[in-house]
């Protein structure tokens, strides 16, 4: 069942559940942010509507800096920004930035250490038809791994606007994965949102979960799906939204392993380096079970619908399923 | 602000003391670039003891203006004439890229909070200068008194980065911005224009937007009324491309690029042998290559 306590949205199994895209949800708390503190500056290359920052850039454009299609100037002169106290929002493509421009990234903002956030739109294959060159499955990894850096992947447009809000109070360099597509809203504005903190979306009715599924992003959509599947077939499972990917809540992944004794991640990203790698970090040392990994098995992307990519990449809800019941066998 | 002939004679000797400190951290550290620091001395000296609004003492005062460095591996410099002007004590500067230093062997601001911004890479340091002239304009508006500096490389304009940082300050007319382009014409695999031309360097910026002012990087009285012309273009932001000597001031360095990141001690020998090169560094800026004769005159 869906845990009661965090409000989630209650028509989620209707077919015609609610969707928006995550990157709206980072449009209005962009605009949030910047109406509650004046600090708070947008800079863009050339894809303001595109990464839903024309909120922001219309309601302020004094504090909107249009860089033009220059992503290594669009993250340094954002560290200079931040130098004389600003709160600056970079936005573009993820391929383009933190993927152009991550030297930039890595020295001018997170070797200085300066409160910079970069919203990464159009992450994963579900960019669709404009294929491979678009599609970002490797920018967890490539972030994640930069010291002082926080990484979030919100589920859903509503924890993409509350995810904007915090990063902009805090002193971090920040990355927020975004998708461009409309997908289901899972969550609602009275879901609890506390940075650095995963929480379980789904749990059996009574007794122990056989296996924990631990999702971040859209995807996380389709692990509810195949959790409700599952409980039918009875297996029981959890499922965790692991927004938070840096920090990451090592003390959640470890009772949620401790339970279940067998783990299955999924991310739209490369195995290589992302979420799945990050969690198997933390078990490996603190309490090593099985794990299978749903992601992109090193390869590019192509161009496609986003829900023919999503299966040919064997990240929908029938792979997660297979992979539930690879991982129980694998128990020990 | 005017520059006496007093205070010339003054800002010369400092800039000898800065040298043989770039010299004497260099030998210590037995590793790090000797050219470009030797060459930017005299632009430094200018900077910290007669341009710059700072305060060594209250290292982070909110009203000082801002340097960026940009081309961070001349760091002797930057940290010879900080310890000089009081940032940190002198006898520090023998630490240079050791193990446990503030004084890292590219600049890094975890280590050395007084500095603007962590430096090394190439490329990027204009735009940050940008974004901080973005961000003063928002706060203090056109007329803001406070300046943003830049020293950047000539060798470090391949980079593509500080093109995008250019057009962005000409787009915004941002006169509070004024950069310095260490023109010394060597870069590590040799001249600038045989690696990759950047003349006519002068045309190139001014068709960015910006406005342009050449002269000597060695002579204090020409270098002080270009900062002052370039504060008062009020439509643009202004470049000083400074005509340095790499290697000023120790004769047998000069104008050779194999000692751009080469300590003494390690350099090419066909003047000086590996042994004596910090001897001789050393004896020729005590003595102004022999114009004093004594310390006391």
């Amino acid at each position: 069942m869906l845990n009661p306590e965090l409000k989630l949205n209650s028509k989620l199994f209707n077919p015609d559940v609610e969707q928006s895209p995550i990157r709206k949800g980072f449009g209005q708390g962009l605009l949030a942010a910047g109406e509650l503190d004046k600090n708070v500056v947008g800079l863009c290359s050339d894809l303001t509507e595109s990464t839903q920052m024309n909120l922001f850039a219309e309601k302020f454009p004094e504090r909107f800096i249009e860089i033009g299609i220059a992503e290594q100037n669009l993250a340094a002169v954002a560290s200079g920004m931040a130098a004389m106290g600003k709160i600056p929002f970079i936005s573009s493509y993820a391929m383009f930035s933190p993927g152009r421009n991550w030297e930039q990234i890595r020295t001018t903002i997170c070797y200085n250490d300066r409160p910079v956030k970069i919203a990464g739109s159009h992450a994963g294959v579900s960019v669709g038809p404009d294929g491979g060159t678009h599609q970002a499955i490797e920018d967890i990894a490539i972030t994640r791994v930069i010291p002082n850096m926080r990484v979030i992947s919100p589920c859903d447009a509503i924890e993409a606007k509350k995810a904007t809000l915090a990063i902009a109070k805090t002193k971090f360099p920040s990355y927020l994965r975004l998708v461009r597509e409309k997908t289901p809203v899972i969550t609602t504005d009275e879901t609890p949102y506390e940075a650095g903190k995963a929480q379980i979306y789904w749990m059996p009715d009574i007794g122990l979960a056989q296996v924990g599924i631990v999702a971040t992003g859209a995807l996380l959509y389709k692990a509810l799906l195949a959790a409700k599947e599952l409980e039918a077939e009875g297996i029981k499972v959890k499922v965790m939204n692991l927004s938070s990917i840096k920090p990451i809540d090592t003390e959640a992944l470890i009772i949620l392993a401790k339970e279940t004794k067998a783990v299955v991640t999924v991310e739209e990203h490369q195995i290589a380096g992302g979420m799945g790698s990050a969690v198997s970090e933390v078990l490996a040392q603190n309490f090593p079970v099985p794990i299978e990994f749903i992601g992109v098995h090193d390869k590019f992307g192509q161009s496609g619908t986003p829900e023919e990519l999503i299966e040919h990449y064997g990240m929908g809800k029938d792979s997660i399923k297979e992979a539930v019941k690879k991982v129980l066998k694998r128990k020990i | 602000m005017i520059l006496t002939q007093e205070k010339i004679w003054k800002l010369q000797e400092t800039a000898n003391n800065i040298r043989v400190s770039i010299i004497e951290s260099l030998i210590e550290a037995k590793s790090g670039h000797t050219a470009g620091p030797l060459g930017m001395a005299d632009i430094f000296t200018l900077f910290y003891f007669h341009i710059l609004k700072h305060n060594p003492q209250n290292p982070s005062w909110a009203e000082r203006d801002r340097l960026v460095l940009s081309n961070g591996h001349i760091c002797p410099v930057l940290y010879a004439t900080m310890a000089h002007s009081g940032y940190f004590p002198v006898e520090e500067l023998k630490t240079l890229r050791k193990f446990g230093s503030r004084l890292q062997g590219h600049p890094h601001r975890e280590y050395l909070p007084y500095i603007e911004n962590s430096s090394g890479p190439l490329g990027s340091g204009l735009s940050q200068a940008v974004g901080m002239a973005l961000a003063d304009r928002i706060d203090n508006g056109a007329n803001t008194s406070r300046y943003i500096y830049c020293f950047l490389g000539d060798g470090e304009l391949d980079e593509g980065n500080n093109w995008e940082a250019m057009m962005l300050a000409g787009k915004n007319k941002l006169r509070n911005l004024i950069a310095v382009v260490d023109r010394n014409n060597i870069q590590i695999d040799g001249f600038t224009e045989n690696i990759m031309p950047l003349e006519p360097i002068v045309d190139k910026w001014r068709a960015f937007g910006w406005h342009v002012i050449e002269v000597s990087g060695h002579d204090f009285q020409a270098l002080n009324e270009a900062v002052e012309e370039a504060q008062a273009v009020y439509e643009k932001p202004s470049v000083i491309i400074a005509h340095t000597i790499p290697g000023k001031g120790v004769k047998e360095f000069e104008r050779d690029f194999r000692w751009h990141g080469t300590p003494p001690g390690s350099g090419p020998e066909d003047k000086i042998k590996k042994d004596k090169q910090g001897e001789v560094a050393l004896a020729e800026l005590r003595t102004l290559g022999g114009q004093i004769i004594s310390e006391h005159q």
